[in-house]
């Protein structure tokens, strides 16, 4: 298949690619560019370790075509912290031991900037974070401490450095 | 908000030692790792000149395989190598060594195929895609076999021999007794209770985050690097280099960063086998990583069984004797499943006293999945079928199910007979504290209900099945001439939280502060061998072994600390948070990097090393200390659907001390999820041996809106055996919940459920037999 030219910025930084236009999103991150931060657990987009954010958006990469995202921004876990300064989110994480072998947690962490995003300014309630990362599977840490960083970070507990 | 830890009374113990380190809310030390994408994985791994590997399966349950034709695969450009099992030394592993006859797998399989999913070729091509089109071209031929796929037939006379001169499939059979059994039940067919029932549990699949992977890299100076996704690296180093025909001191296994493990990464799988045969083949690194379907159907579960539990007991819940007989879905090969069937047959004692008791266990082969250890290691099992039965009996009998509970558990310092002993228990606390907690909630309304129960699980195995000449745990501590600590451990960290663990118990010992301890693990070539992470071991075992070894080093330090301060003979010295001081005057020291410095100029420059190495003995058969628990499920069913609504789990739990706090919240929320999926939402259908559910959207896990609030009372012991008192915490608070989920269904509607999982389907079942019995009454 003819490849094509993908432009897009991922963590800020423009990229122009050349790729076969069935590529996966996912492996456009991971293995033509190199951040493997983002991971995959699924090949039927239930798990959510593929997580990004497109624009403000949580997104499963492994469900979208990456020429879906042309001109797009888009952002992973490697966008997170700024020269070593670590987000909130990802403060709080540590704090209420939100990780366990880390695996999901990129996505998780994705899934959870988009949430707070969405709802900037508003106290989510813990229904609502629950839904909000719904669509993660994690398998070690039973959800309950990840509710409880969102749950800081939403009441403001943890502000931007 | 829920899992806070409601009751932790102590951070002075017993030895009036007040810590620094034990016992406090630690941060995970590999947190930065994981939360900002470094933390590079197994499937993260990329090397120069590498290869990637797809295994060809079989879509047999039980065939020979007659002949391989790979010629038009070899063809396909971009194509480096396919191998088959002859290829390799044909060699049938297991990690039960020390006895040959349960070594029955030999992963690439050589003649014969004996489940759908088995290896039969592997290929190595320049990408996955090429290396996935190579699979179609290779023929295979077969010649299919009569096949069995339940203990029950596999056991019958005319039943298709799965392993050649294994009669009736029996794989290993177990036996524990002690007691008069048979004067026990007589004396309670005279003036008592007893009450048979069946049960039978269902697979479970581990599902790691993290499906397996491994990339192998052979070089032409005959040593191998195997970097992979396991939970004991020395196993592994051991196990290839039988298999591969090499030293193990030829083999360096790396397990950085692992997604998740459960037991199902204890054993050799066909990832590391398949990468390492064909990377020996071509002297270039080859990565193999499982899709989520290949994980699924070809590597190991959770052990399936039908259980038979007979108990006796008085009139007044006295327990008298106990008779169990167990058959297990095995699968095709042994791996770990001998273990998991004698460990459940000791745990369905558990926790309580019995006058006699008997076990007979009988692991059968079938042409399914193997099956193995999974958290838990047989008790979810155990108690399932236990501690349901108790709770139904204590209903026949109109007596009080804490009661009868608290009158039989286990107590401090209790034998039980030729099989355990007991040092420190917390039994009786926890359920005195579950009983207040269920008590202070009153009544819950209409098909709502809480429902208990006990469990406790060990803190590490004894047994030495894998035959290792080494210590089960060993570790190594280097101070240098800043105060930096390197500890050397080969315990592995699969995101229980064991590298934190051990930087915590170093810490304290010496007297430093978490963040001058630097952890290197996962990796053979560089850390002490140890037995892995498994049986939920490490805390006790590698904990003891990383507080010698600091202690060792300490001592170094020490000795030189009370010449250069010239002290009268009966002052004592201790080191505490960097400070370096007589113990009666603390204001008297000196700063421990200071001494440190003096130290190693005192030892010709050569850095403070202190070795330390644990293995049990003379701590019985089973385990050196065991965990005590209670646990309550509040949950809600809708009659009309069966749907399952679960509002909270209260856990009353003995782990000894706690070493950090935020691990064992974690443990525990962690092993509820995992539970409660078992008890009402995972499990493997099969036909005919295929498993019908192998992805996410079929096979069912809980997720964060299933989740309940959780809640832990952590009671107050200490461990004699166990480094600062603990015990262990990851694994035996997976035993309880599946049982005490079942007996809040009996309590909200009044029916027994005795097959896992409580599907709705299985609900309604019940629903309509009882009010049928109703009727006919």
């Amino acid at each position: 298949m003819e490849k094509k030219l993908l432009r897009f910025k991922l963590n800020g930084l423009e990229y122009e690619i050349f790729i076969n236009p069935k590529t996966l999103l996912v492996d456009v991150i991971r293995d033509h560019i190199g951040f493997t931060g983002t991971k995959k657990g699924c090949e039927s987009g239930s798990c959510g370790a593929c997580t990004v954010m497109v624009e403000d958006m949580a997104v499963k990469s492994c469900s979208v075509l990456a020429m879906q995202v042309e001109g797009m921004n888009v952002t992973t876990v490697e966008g997170l912290e700024k020269n070593g300064k670590l987000s909130p989110i990802q403060e709080a994480f540590l704090d209420y031991g939100a990780f366990q072998c880390g695996f999901c947690t990129p996505g998780m962490l994705m899934s959870a900037t988009a949430l707070l995003k969405e709802n900037e300014g508003k106290v989510l309630t813990e229904e609502e974070i629950r839904e909000g990362i719904e669509g993660n599977i994690c398998r070690c840490t039973g959800y309950n401490s990840i509710i409880r960083a969102i749950e800081a970070v939403s009441k403001g507990e943890y502000k931007e450095g | 908000m829920s899992g806070e830890i409601r009751e932790l009374r102590y951070s002075m113990f017993k030895t009036g030692v007040r810590y620094t380190v034990i016992n406090h809310k630690t941060r995970n030390i590999d947190g930065y790792a994981k939360v900002t994408g470094r933390a590079q994985y197994t499937f993260d791994i990329k090397l120069p000149n590498m290869l990637y590997g797809k295994i060809l399966r079989s879509p047999h349950p039980h065939a020979k395989i007659k002949n391989i034709d790979y010629s038009k695969a070899l063809e396909l450009p971009g194509v480096m190598a396919v191998v088959t099992g002859k290829d390799t030394l044909g060699i049938k592993q297991g990690i039960w060594r020390r006895y040959k006859e349960l070594c029955d797998e030999q992963i690439l399989a050589v003649d014969k195929v004996r489940y759908i999913g088995e290896p039969v070729a592997a290929v190595a091509a320049i990408s996955e895609e090429i290396a996935e089109k190579a699979l179609d071209l290779i023929e295979v031929e077969y010649e299919v076999l009569p096949a069995v796929f339940n203990p029950i037939d596999a056991m019958k006379k005319d039943a298709p021999e799965i392993h050649e001169g294994v009669e009736r499939n029996i794989n290993v059979t177990r036996h524990i007794e002690w007691g008069d059994v048979e004067e026990a039940f007589a004396e309670a067919e005279k003036d008592g209770y007893i009450r048979e029932d069946w049960f039978r549990t269902s697979s479970q699949h581990h599902m790691c985050m993290e499906t397996r992977a491994a990339v192998s890299s052979y070089t032409p100076d005959g040593k191998l690097t195997v970097w992979c996704s396991t939970q004991a690296p020395y196993y592994m180093q051991a196990l290839l280099a039988w298999v591969l025909g090499l030293r193990e001191g030829d083999v360096r296994v790396i397990a950085q960063y692992v997604g998740g493990g459960f037991g199902g990464k204890f054993e050799l799988d066909a990832a590391m086998f398949c990468s390492a045969v064909l990377s020996k083949k071509l002297c270039r690194p080859v990565k193999i990583v499982f899709t989520r379907e290949e994980d699924f159907i070809a590597s190991k579960r959770r052990t399936p069984m039908y259980y038979y539990v007979r108990t006796a007991m008085k009139k007044d819940g006295t327990f008298l004797a106990r008779e169990v007989r167990v058959f297990t879905n095995g699968g095709a090969y042994t791996g770990m499943g001998a273990t998991a069937l004698y460990l459940t047959g000791f745990f369905c004692s558990f926790p309580y006293k019995w006058r006699a008791y008997r076990y007979d266990g009988f692991r059968v082969y079938t042409n399914t999945l193997p099956s193995t250890a999974m958290r838990g290691f047989g008790a979810p099992q155990a108690m399932f079928c236990s501690e349901q039965q108790i709770e139904w009996m204590c209903k026949d009998l109109g007596l009080d199910p804490f009661e009868v509970r608290r009158k039989n558990a286990h107590t401090e310092c209790y034998e039980v007979p030729g099989q355990a002993y007991i040092q420190s228990c917390g039994m009786t606390q926890c359920i005195d504290k579950i009983e207040q907690w269920v008590k202070s909630k009153g009544d819950l309304g209409p098909n709502r209900a809480i429902g208990i129960s006990a469990a406790g699980f060990m803190s590490g195995g004894i047994f030495n099945w894998f035959d290792t000449p080494y210590s089960f745990s060993s570790a190594v501590v280097i101070i240098n001439h800043d105060g930096t600590v390197d500890l050397y451990v080969g315990c592995q960290e699969i995101g229980q939280g064991s590298n934190t663990t051990m930087a915590m118990i170093c810490a304290e010992t010496l007297g430093v502060r978490v963040e001058d301890v630097r952890v290197f693990s996962g990796d053979t070539g560089i850390c002490p061998p140890d037995l892995g992470a498994w049986g939920s071991r490490q805390t006790l075992m590698a904990g003891n072994a990383v507080k010698m070894a600091a202690e060792d080093a300490k001592k170094q330090l020490l000795e030189f600390a009370y010449a250069e301060m010239g002290l009268n003979i009966v002052y004592d010295l201790d080191i505490k948070d960097r400070w370096v001081h007589v113990i009666a005057r603390p204001e008297r020291g000196m700063k421990y990097e200071d001494l440190v410095k003096k130290a190693i100029r005192a030892k010709d420059g050569q850095r403070i090393v202190g070795r330390g190495y644990y293995t049990p003995r003379r701590k019985g058969m089973i385990s050196p200390a065991y965990s005590y628990m209670m646990q309550a499920v509040d949950a809600e069913v809708d009659p009309e659907t069966g749907k399952i609504t679960i509002h909270e789990v209260m856990t009353a739990h003995d782990c000894g001390q706690p070493i950090n706090p935020l691990g064992l919240i974690g443990q525990l929320e962690g092993a509820a999820a995992m539970a409660l999926g078992y008890g009402y939402l995972e499990d493997q259908p099969m036909d005919e041996g295929k498993i019908l559910n192998p992805n996410l959207v079929d096979y069912k896990v809980i997720r964060a809106t299933d989740m309940p609030k959780t809640g832990m009372i952590e009671i107050d012991t200490y461990e004699a055996e166990g480094p600062y008192g603990a015990k262990e915490a990851g694994e035996g608070l997976t035993n309880p919940t599946a049982a005490a989920l079942g007996n809040a269904i009996f309590h909200a509607l009044g029916i027994q459920l005795k097959e896992l999982p409580f599907t709705p389907e299985r609900i309604l079942k019940a629903l309509r037999e009882k009010s049928e019995k109703k009727e006919a009454n």
